[in-house]
């Protein structure tokens, strides 16, 4: 049987840009991100002299791994030439986007990007390795398991925080509220383990913070039909004024029984976590980590294959639909509003009983807003908000370790590096991420 | 889930009534449906056709009356309900998930699942495969919808309806969306249906589909059934029973007086277009969807361009109106070059356009009816005076307006997205035939409208070719043309294939509308009557 082709031509096209080559100026895009990177790295190596070292032996290692060696200047020519032929590789599609097959191209472009970051990295260690060491002296080496393990923990709330975001968002509710989330978790469970002793407590405590929030959104975002944006903004005012007055009138008086909590300790797990480099990077940290890596699995594994997942993606793109074949939209988005709230609520715990050990106003600092663009440039999917967060992560290590070894650039230029790198990263590469239809708006039954 | 062989159901309607506010939507409609026919429900828009679906699918609750289902009094709180109790509803805006895939869809709410919740895609999947095969629908249960023709997604929302063991399927005018092809494949699979024993209520207002598919019609009009008629029955009654007056349905014209050439197209190419608002270059087809066209519209006479949707229509009109760029090629009005004019200077030029898709193009659908009515010319005497707009000019010019086109609305300041398509159309009509128009390009005029105001719109347009305006309508609907055309060239992928006179036997216009040649004698269009 035949069918007639539609009438517009954009039905025919796949709805999504990125499938196929770019159109207009945005071809460019690609190619010429590459091209600041590869002149970036033979930038780095005109300015580097002798050898950087790296080490990948955690401290108090039973096992010590030999330290890497490499020649700095040579490092960073070798990356900036790989970077400019994948540049010229990126341009070809670009030039003559029929030249080369569209199939694979989504992957390919996922696979370049990778690859210019992590020269770009390589680039920029080097660099700075050699470059706090002036004169003939020998450079101290960085350590890069502390880099990437560093990079990961630092990363947990943002990963829950945009975890919850995904849900929120699938649904069709717009969470920007993370951050209230994440303060006020983080608040909760610093006074639950300081009050209780308990740890598990106190992480309970701040997860059910973070639903209480969650709840309170749910309510006016669904039942008030309040504006969703607006809403969470003023959530996170709230929130962050009101763990302020709290602060100041019971934690900072009564500070040795309400804001000195003990913190989770590092649990290696046994045979993963001897693993050499990987162990001590993926499987010797505190629960928060193993609990982002359960709700990882699990959030992505629900949202695509079962049905409460298949439900809640309906609820957000269509709810008219969803509500013609007799799901309860309104009761459905309640409950992953508020059961979403429990996973950022965790995230905050970990800033007080999973790092710091108090509580301190607006500790959170704007991470939940990170959380945020995590989501929205990891695709909306867990997997690709994590991803996006871990990017964050690393930047903010990076720029942590670059300072604290004295790399000859200003302090406050180096505090811009990760958001700088988010926005090459989501302007230039990641491209036009297309939400859930029915995202912040809400469900009126007629 | 399994579908069971089908069981005819006897749905009785029993005088409902529903109101909004002091508007009577329904009022004590009666109907029964037997099983295994196709009950058609004709009526203009807003004669009450879908609020009494609504009201039957448990979306609405009546105000008075009852719902019998094989005799028995029955209540629909939900669509869950209605569900449950064998009524499935294919919408007149499809309720499909766009990302999802067919079978995603079709299993949205009767998941089938496996232990902890896991979806069993496998069994879904060959569902759709066995019910598609069964009834010709040719549906791939791995196809993401949104990618789908509108045709084929039509089908999903049936084999939806399907597989929740449907024993009625209300279709709310099914073939709005659809091509004359797709419509075919559409009548094809719907009496299918009846022959295993569904019953099918069928919405339009279209008086040709609604005598070839029907076994009985009821017609509505402002909410009450004004008649019951088994087909044959004459256009003329049906549209007179729905309308509430003897209808015209071909407006009678003198015949035309042709003047000088007002546009001249000559050897127009517009090239595949790189589609801005998805990046993506058509990949498809590499072939131009204009592909050298040449025509004269002279003043004073109507060229009917027909053909299948899809084969350059809309490329043309937007290229003549300055909307995609031109490969090559010359667009001429009275002899002045705008082959490279912007659609400002067009419009300036005198050419008037009435776009295919009048929601989309032709209005702003939040903007009032008021503004909608100067779009064109709200920059200039006498609706702006320096950099402010003139609000009383632009209230009086409303009024007139509507006046003057019958423009149903509650008031001037009403949303033109909330009006009826028939109105809608008024509003553009209203917009684009003021003084000095030169030419008039039409695109689908009459799409989606009711017989009453197919009427209008004919009429108006005649009436423009009689004071010296050129016409160039462009149809997929052979009535149209007919109705309308001075002159009829057909277009096949991009290019003319003849140029005919209105006499010509639909036969003919078919052979040229499938790619068919020009016969080496025919005469050439300037010496075409």
């Amino acid at each position: 049987m035949t069918t007639t082709a539609s009438p517009r031509l954009p039905d025919l096209l796949p709805g999504d840009g990125s499938a196929g080559a770019l159109g207009g100026a945005r071809r460019f895009a690609m190619p010429a991100t590459f091209l600041v990177f590869g002149l970036v790295d033979i930038l780095l190596g005109a300015r580097s002299h002798g050898s950087a070292i790296l080490s990948f032996t955690p401290q108090f290692a039973k096992v010590t791994i030999p330290n890497l060696t490499i020649p700095a200047a040579g490092t960073c020519y070798l990356s900036g030439a790989l970077t400019l032929l994948l540049a010229v590789a990126a341009l070809v599609p670009a030039v003559a986007p029929r030249a080369v097959p569209s199939l694979g191209n989504r992957a390919w472009r996922r696979v370049a990007i990778g690859v210019v970051l992590f020269l770009f990295v390589i680039a920029l260690l080097a660099w700075s390795d050699v470059s706090q060491s002036s004169g003939g002296s020998e450079a101290i080496p960085i350590n890069i398991v502390n880099l990437l393990s560093g990079s990961l923990n630092q990363s947990i709330p943002i990963m829950l925080g945009a975890i919850t975001g995904v849900i929120c968002s699938r649904s069709g509710v717009i969470n920007i509220a993370i951050e209230g989330q994440l303060l006020l978790g983080a608040f909760c469970a610093a006074i639950a383990t300081s009050a209780t002793g308990s740890l598990w407590i106190g992480l309970v405590c701040g997860a059910l913070a973070g639903s209480l929030v969650g709840s309170l959104l749910a309510v006016f975002a669904i039942a008030y039909i309040v504006d969703q944006v607006v809403l969470g903004v003023v959530l996170n005012g709230l929130i962050l004024g009101l763990t302020g007055y709290l602060y100041n009138s019971i934690l900072v008086p009564y500070g040795d029984t309400l804001n000195s909590p003990a913190t989770f300790n590092l649990w290696k797990i046994p045979g993963l976590g001897d693993i050499p480099i990987l162990g001590p990077v993926f499987f010797d940290s505190t629960v928060f980590l193993y609990i982002t890596y359960i709700v990882l699995a699990f959030v992505s594994f629900a949202l695509f294959r079962t049905r409460w997942g298949l439900r809640t993606r309906a609820i957000g793109e269509h709810p008219v639909a969803a509500d013609t074949v007799g799901i309860r939209v309104l009761a459905l988005r309640y409950r992953n509003v508020i059961l979403a709230g429990l996973i950022a609520g965790i995230g905050g715990a970990y800033f007080t009983i999973g790092s710091v050990g108090s509580f301190g106003i607006n500790m959170s600092s704007g991470e939940g807003y990170i959380a945020l663009a995590a989501m929205i440039f990891g695709r909306y999917t867990p997997w690709g908000a994590v991803l996006a967060a871990l990017l964050f992560g690393f930047t903010t290590q990076l720029q942590s370790i670059l300072s604290s070894i004295n790399v000859p650039i200003q302090s406050n230029l180096l505090l811009l590096t990760p958001y700088v790198v988010t926005i090459i990263v989501v302007a230039g590469l990641v491209g036009k991420v297309r939400g859930p239809k029915a995202e912040g708006v809400p469900y009126v039954k007629a | 889930m399994e579908r069971q062989s089908v069981s005819g159901m006897q749905l009785e309607l029993k005088g409902i009534t529903k109101r909004f506010g002091s508007l009577v939507a329904n009022d004590g409609i009666s109907l029964s449906v037997t099983p295994g026919q196709v009950h058609a429900l004709l009526g203009e828009n807003g004669a009450g056709k879908t609020t009494l679906m609504n009201v039957l699918y448990g979306l609405l609750q009546p105000d008075e009356g009852e719902i019998h289902i094989d005799g028995k009094a029955a209540s629909f709180h939900s669509p869950k309900d209605a569900i449950g109790a064998g009524i499935g509803m294919v919408h007149q805006h499809f309720m499909l998930v766009p990302p999802f895939t067919v079978a995603e869809n079709v299993t949205l709410g009767i998941e089938q699942v496996r232990p902890g919740g896991l979806l069993d895609a496998g069994r879904t999947r060959r569902e759709v495969r066995e019910l598609s095969h069964r009834y010709g629908m040719d549906v791939d249960p791995d196809a993401i919808v949104e990618d789908l023709p509108v045709g084929i997604q039509q089908r999903v929302e049936i084999v939806k309806a399907l597989v929740r063991n449907a024993s009625v399927l209300v279709l709310d005018e099914p073939t709005a969306v659809l091509t004359p092809g797709e419509t075919q494949e559409l009548f094809r699979i719907i009496r299918q249906l009846r022959d295993s024993g569904t019953s099918i209520i069928f919405i339009s207002h279209k008086l040709k589909e609604v005598q070839e598919i029907a076994d009985t019609i009821t017609v509505l009009r402002r909410g009450k059934v004004v008649g019951e008629r088994k087909p044959p029955a004459t256009e003329a009654d049906l549209a007179a029973l729905m309308v509430g007056r003897d209808v015209q349905l071909r407006v009678t014209k003198a015949p035309a007086t042709p003047g000088d050439v007002v546009l001249s197209v000559d050897s127009l190419v517009v090239p595949a277009a790189v589609s801005s608002v998805h990046g993506t270059p058509a990949t498809a087809s590499t072939q131009a969807p204009v592909n050298g066209l040449s025509f004269d519209v002279r003043a004073g006479e109507i060229l009917g361009i027909a053909g299948v949707q899809g084969n350059g229509q809309t490329e043309l009109c937007e290229a003549l109106m300055g909307l995609l760029p031109v490969a090559s090629g010359s667009v001429r009005l009275n002899g002045k070059d705008l082959t490279q004019a912007t659609p400002r200077a067009r419009l300036d030029a005198g050419i008037a356009y009435v776009p295919e898709d009048r929601r989309e193009d032709g209005l702003v659908g939040s903007f009032s009816v008021a503004e909608n009515l100067v779009l064109n010319s709200y920059d200039r005497k006498p609706f702006a005076r320096g950099i402010t707009l003139s609000l009383p000019t632009i209230a009086a010019n409303a009024m007139a307006r509507i006046k003057e086109f019958d423009v149903r609305t509650e008031s001037p300041a009403a949303p033109a997205g909330s009006l009826s398509g028939g109105n809608q159309q008024k509003v553009i009509l209203a917009r684009e035939l003021g003084e000095g128009t030169k030419l008039l390009i039409a695109s689908q005029p009459t799409r989606g409208l009711d017989v009453g105001s197919i009427e209008f719109v004919h009429k108006r347009i005649v009436e423009q070719r009689d004071q010296g305006v050129a016409v160039l309508i462009v149809s997929s609907e052979l009535d149209e043309i007919y109705a309308l055309a001075d002159r009829i060239a057909v277009i096949y992928e991009g290019e003319i294939t003849g140029f005919r006179p209105p006499g010509v036997d639909a036969a003919e216009l078919g052979r040229l509308m499938a790619g068919g040649t020009d016969l080496p004698n025919t005469p050439l269009p300037e010496d075409a009557p």
